[in-house]
């Protein structure tokens, strides 16, 4: 028996992330520039993260807005974190992939997904209404992590094809405790899968807090365990996350396998609609982070550069606006799913699963019909 | 040619590879081993380390990764080593394998076939020799199959592969070793229908699996004592094939299912209550379980004791004669 081998041909040092993580914006809207994280954008592309953000924002609002009034049964705010799902969103190209959980209203925006499509699984219309295959964005997932995987085997797909498309997971600080990601990460690794894990550090798993999540330094440090570069940004700083995801997705695509990218952020609204935060933080720990909201920063950022002046602002808040009625609409007007199309998306070749409980649900249906009429 | 059950299963997946080049064959141990029960022996030699690969010891990255694989575009065939070993893939399965399609209104299929050696009687340690067959089969969206001779051995992996749907087949590992004629191309009824493997005009006893060999064998013995037992070969656990069941029972009006899962809430429980719904008139007697106790699997030495016999499914038998 030989000694045993290291399993990887790197030096884990080169793994490990930067001591701090990468920042480009201060809250001032002051840009340092930094050779190692290059934001080749052009003026058209940095206003256009602007109106994402703005679009998101705004449509996330009125997401809330709905619930109020009843029209979703409930809505998981991204509020905050819009820099960290635009940024990494914009680092990708039309063709690569996009598996979300269920907080990702700003990757959609980007990937220019219907946004009223997207409130359906939270109104209970039918469980998704968007084709996944139409801008790469695959469906919600609620069970944590989970989408970890189909992302990983995605991507061995596309390397198993040479086709050079990335993929990337958004999951959450919580998500870093599941199996599925630890998998994900694991299969990634010894595939070099062209996959980008992307993990918005919010702070928070509804009422959890992230140093009762982990004993890790920091939850990039966990990519050494499998092999890939772990990457830490300020996710409240779009153009940060946008260099580092840039970064990872070029490498992904250049063959050298995948990376975990954390973006530290902060859930500035409750877990979801249905949940009272006032129960563990503080009124002033929400008050300090709404101080680093990535909007007003970059904001702050494209004023300076000149490159947005009040009429280009108004247009985009204009634009956000219609968006947000035009989802609104949407909501308003949408059907009651079908209770006949129970049955029928369960299998692609029904070899009669439902032959007798269909007719029981049509003569349920033909009795409240009668119901109704008598 | 006369063959294994594990070679016809070989046989399935290799003709499969062979006639679509986006099957894929991975799980643990399934490369160059050929897979603990050489089921998939010489296939990573045929088709090479891209299409026939080991995976990391990781059940659930296994069934989510072929997830991801299948909504690529490819068609991957999975294996969990042991039946006892899926459980740590049970989300996966449940919330995603099952639900993809249903969740996206049909605008995600997910062609995947996961490939299960399930049962006991082989004398194994603890977790080689469960019989889950009931979570999967109680989970909408996936096709539960499980087949019983060498000749399904290839014809319904090939239908599983073939087919658009997530199916899972479970192998009943104590009958790889079973040996039987394989005729190329094996013609069978498609994958959901159940068959009569023996005409019987007494009791019909339907059994699937590991079980179907047992059954014939009590069907045998049954002749000394002068009973005709029918032997209907279920095939499906989701779905079941209830039309067949119900023209045995019409013919024979007496019913025991065989199966080694555990009792309650068991295969049989689900063709008992469908039997007596659709031919209530034609029963004689009350349809009977022959199958395990409700205990977790025993220690080896114990096997015997816990699993459906010849001897189980005859006294099940006698008493439905005798009712
Ligand atoms: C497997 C699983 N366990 C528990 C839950 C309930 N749950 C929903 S969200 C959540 C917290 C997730 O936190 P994190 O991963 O940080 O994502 P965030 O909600 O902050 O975006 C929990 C426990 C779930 N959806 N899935
Ligand atoms: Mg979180």
């Amino acid at each position: 028996m030989g000694a045993s081998q290291p399993a990887g041909d790197v030096d884990p040092s080169t793994l490990l992330p930067p001591a701090e993580p990468v920042h480009l914006l201060d809250p001032d809207g002051t840009y340092h520039e930094d050779p190692d994280h290059p934001v080749d954008l052009d003026d058209d592309q940095l206003r256009m993260l602007y109106r994402h953000m703005v679009v998101t924002r705004k449509v996330d609002r009125e997401a809330i807005n709905l619930q109020r009034q009843g029209q979703l049964g409930v809505y998981a705010s991204l509020l905050g974190q819009e820099a960290a799902q635009v940024g990494g969103a914009f680092a990708l190209s039309e063709e690569d992939w996009v598996f979300p959980s269920y907080r990702e209203m700003g990757a959609a925006v980007t990937r220019g997904v219907d946004t009223g499509k997207m409130l359906h699984l939270f109104r209970g219309t039918w469980l998704s209404d968007h084709d996944p295959y139409e801008h790469h964005f695959a469906l919600y997932s609620i069970p944590i992590g989970t989408q970890a995987l189909h992302a990983a085997g995605f991507a061995m797909g596309a390397k198993f094809d040479d086709n050079p498309i990335v993929t990337m997971a958004y999951f959450g600080d919580g998500a870093t405790s599941e199996g599925d990601p630890h998998e994900a990460m694991t299969f990634a690794g010894v595939f070099k899968a062209p996959v980008v894990f992307f993990v918005q550090n919010n702070q928070w798993a509804i009422s959890v807090p992230l140093d009762q999540q982990t004993a890790a330094p920091t939850l990039a440090h966990k990519a050494v365990g499998y092999g890939m570069p772990g990457h830490h940004c300020d996710g409240n700083d779009v153009l940060a996350t946008y260099a580092v995801t840039r970064k990872a997705v070029d490498r992904a695509r250049s063959g050298a396998g995948p990376a975990l990218i954390e973006a530290l952020t902060y859930r500035m609204e409750a877990h979801t609609t249905s949940d009272d935060p006032s129960r563990y933080r503080t009124r002033q720990e929400e008050e300090e982070a709404a101080k680093t909201d990535p909007i007003v920063r970059y904001k702050l950022f494209l004023e300076k550069e000149g490159l947005l002046d009040a009429d280009l602002g108004e247009q985009v808040e204009a634009e956000a606006a219609a968006e947000a009625t035009r989802m609104r609409d949407e909501i308003y007007e949408a059907p009651h799913g079908d209770p006949m199309e129970l049955f029928e998306h369960v299998y692609v070749d029904d070899t009669g699963h439902f032959e007798r409980q269909r007719e029981v649900l049509a003569t349920e249906l033909a009795a409240r019909d009668g119901e109704v009429s008598a | 040619m006369t063959v294994t059950l594990a070679q016809a299963i070989n046989r399935g997946i290799h003709d499969a590879m062979e006639a679509d080049d986006r099957v894929l064959m991975f799980g643990e141990d399934v490369g160059k081993l050929g897979g603990v029960f050489r089921v998939t022996d010489t296939l990573q030699e045929t088709f090479g380390t891209d299409r026939v690969y080991d995976t990391p010891l990781a059940e659930s990255g296994i069934i989510g990764t072929a997830i991801g694989l299948a909504m690529y575009g490819f068609r991957p065939v999975a294996e969990m080593q042991f039946d006892g070993f899926a459980y740590p893939a049970f989300e996966q399965f449940t919330s995603h394998l099952a639900k993809m399609r249903n969740r996206s209104r049909g605008r995600v299929k997910l062609p995947v076939t996961v490939r299960i050696p399930f049962g006991g009687g082989i004398g194994a340690v603890e977790h080689h020799s469960e019989s889950p067959e009931t979570y999967w089969a109680h989970t909408a969206g996936l096709k539960v199959v499980s087949p019983g001779t060498v000749a399904d051995g290839y014809a319904m992996t090939r239908a599983a592969i073939a087919a658009d749907d997530p199916v899972i087949v479970l192998e009943p590992k104590r009958r790889y070793w079973m040996k039987d004629d394989l005729e190329l191309p094996v013609t069978t009824e498609p994958l959901h229908k159940a068959v009569v493997r023996r005409p019987g005009t007494d009791v019909t006893v339907v059994a699937y699996g590991p079980m179907l060999k047992t059954a014939m064998e009590a069907a045998d013995a049954a002749e000394e004592e002068g009973w005709s037992l029918e032997v209907v070969d279920l095939r499906s656990l989701s779905p079941i094939d209830t039309d067949t069941l119900v023209a045995s029972l019409q013919r024979t009006g007496r019913m025991v299912v065989v199966h080694e899962a555990a009792q309650s809430l068991g295969p049989a429980a689900e063709i008992a209550a469908r039997m007596q719904q659709e031919a209530f008139y034609h029963l004689e007697a009350p349809i009977l379980r022959a199958t395990g106790y409700d205990t977790p699997y025993p220690p080896a030495m114990l096997e015997e004791f816990w699993l459906p016999d010849v001897d189980r499914i005859l006294d099940r038998v006698e008493e439905a004669l005798d009712y």
